[in-house]
């Protein structure tokens, strides 16, 4: 073989070839994608939204569209997926003749990762201010309103399966590794979109609730201070962990992977004897995962599966279902106030949309625009995680009825 | 699992969030039994108060030239309380002054 040939065989082996030769064929979707990758890498880096988790999901997505390259199979996914098909449910296909990613992306199929990262999310939350204040939970409750409406607007639109609406309904949960979880069940296919939507509005919380908290809520409401609560005994927090796990899991047993993770980690910090276990699901093991997490998940952002009418409006009805999520704790916050004769300022409702902590921080900001001497941010934390046990229920409940 | 209709789709939103509330509520209860046996263990537990024994004294804290009196609450958090207020009034921490700092125990 001659320098020449050598050349020539390198230039046809190169992606840049593939997109010029392939481009009115589909290369042109593996050009757009490596641009929304680099876009979201700008969102993650110039505008820090989310950063950690969207920098992986936006460098998969320029790795995943590297054309030749062979990191990620989606025909093998979907032959995965495929019953009847010889490679249906076979693993040891996928190592077989998968790239890197398929690997990575196993993790994310069998719930490993999502499982893991609320195992952390445990480790990391304080149940203090639920515990002292259970009513919290309420708001927890009424701010899965998001869930439920874009479930019925995605069915109602026709664009989407039972399965499909679903797995985009729990987008309102605010919630990232539960609607990961859900979405590899019901509609492994459009986890991407969703998986970027829930992210990316996660990251825009400041900017999507204080509008809407202006308009539920009347300045007076905004201004009200809220009591101390009480003191929880260290006893009560080491119960509590074990108690949901039990109560939710025996109630609705689907949601047990992410339930139990979720308390597993909050046990480890609360035992006061695992405190190497602790640190490590808190620290290493958190930030291996969401490497491995966010990768795959930008994996899964194919240009022949991304580039659709689907996406687009799986963007719109994720910000509506964040929205109403908003005002469905915020209304359910106004008729506590009502009902306590204005002991509870109704803003911690809104931080009943999990995100934790950056909705129960917005609530506390906002109240402090209304009155300097406000500090509501305790006090929505109790909302804030009684939401990510909400929307792990919610799952749960979707999971059992679409799961088959 | 054949798909369903949308009529069939709002029945299951309402169920769903039903379901949520109806979870979360039973939790709400589960929780608040479970503060309140805690809350009256507490009390049989806390000692009868003696009149002879005088709430502890207040400590000055260093370097205020006795103004400020701390309650049960070393230097290092005071130092770090008065920090925080500060940074939250946005208000040089100079142009404060503080009277006391005391732990609210329950």
């Amino acid at each position: 073989m001659n320098i020449g040939e050598i050349l020539l065989k390198l230039w046809n082996n190169s992606g840049f070839a593939y997109i010029i030769a392939q481009f009115g064929e589909g290369g042109w979707q593996n050009f757009v994608m490596i641009l929304i990758g680099c876009v979201l890498l700008y969102l993650a880096i110039v505008k820090k939204f989310e950063p950690l988790l969207l920098c992986g999901i936006a460098f998969g997505c320029i790795l995943t569209n590297l054309p030749g390259a062979g990191l990620y199979n989606q025909e093998l996914w979907t032959n995965f997926m495929t019953e009847g098909h010889p490679a249906y449910h076979s693993y040891g296909t996928i190592l077989k003749e998968g790239g890197l990613l398929d690997f990575f992306y196993i993790g994310v199929k069998t719930s490993i990762y999502p499982c893991l990262i609320f195992m952390g999310v445990g480790a990391m939350t304080d149940f203090g201010p639920l515990l002292s204040n259970p009513k919290s939970l309420l708001l927890g409750a009424a701010a899965q309103l998001g869930v439920f409406v874009a479930f019925f607007a995605a069915r109602a639109s026709g664009m989407f399966t039972a399965l499909e609406a679903a797995a985009i309904g729990i987008i309102g949960g605010a919630d990232g590794p539960t609607a990961i979880f859900l979405t590899t069940k019901l509609a492994p296919h459009l986890l991407g979109a969703i998986a970027v939507a829930a992210y990316s509005y996660m990251a825009l919380i400041p900017m999507i609730q204080p509008p809407f908290m202006k308009l539920l809520t009347t300045p007076e409401q905004r201004k009200i201070k809220m009591e101390q609560t009480r003191t929880v005994s260290k006893t009560e927090k080491i119960i509590f962990p074990i108690l949901v796990a039990l109560f939710v899991s025996l109630l609705i047993p689907d949601t047990a992977p992410l339930i139990g993770c979720l308390m597993l980690g909050n046990l480890l910090k609360e035992t006061g004897v695992t405190e190497r276990l602790s640190d490590t699901v808190q620290n290493a093991l958190m930030n291996i995962v969401t490497i491995l997490l966010s990768t795959s998940v930008g994996a899964t952002m194919v240009g022949s599966n991304f580039l659709t009418g689907q996406t687009l409006l799986i963007i719109v009805l994720g910000v509506v279902a964040f929205i109403l999520s908003t005002c469905g704790g915020l209304l359910g916050g106004v008729v506590m106030c009502k009902l306590t004769k204005g002991k509870v300022n109704p803003l911690i409702g809104s931080a009943g949309v999990s995100a934790v902590p950056m909705a129960a921080r917005v609530a506390n900001k906002e109240g402090q625009k209304a009155n300097p001497s406000n500090f509501l941010l305790m006090h929505a934390m109790g909302p804030n995680v009684a939401g990510v046990i909400g929307s792990a229920i919610a799952a749960g409940f979707l999971l059992l009825v679409f799961g088959g | 699992m054949p798909d369903i209709t949308i009529g069939q789709a709002g029945i299951y939103a309402i169920l769903g969030y039903a379901i949520v509330f109806i979870g979360l509520i039973a939790l709400m209860l589960v929780i608040t039994l479970l503060g309140k046996l805690f809350t009256r263990k507490k009390e049989e537990k806390a000692p009868v108060p003696d009149a002879e024994v005088a709430a502890p004294a207040p400590v000055a804290a260093p370097g205020t030239a006795g103004q400020l009196k701390l309650y049960n609450v070393d230097p290092k958090t005071a130092a770090m309380l008065m920090a925080i207020v500060a940074d939250k009034m946005g208000k040089p921490i100079n142009e404060l002054r503080f009277l006391s700092i005391k732990e609210v125990a329950e």
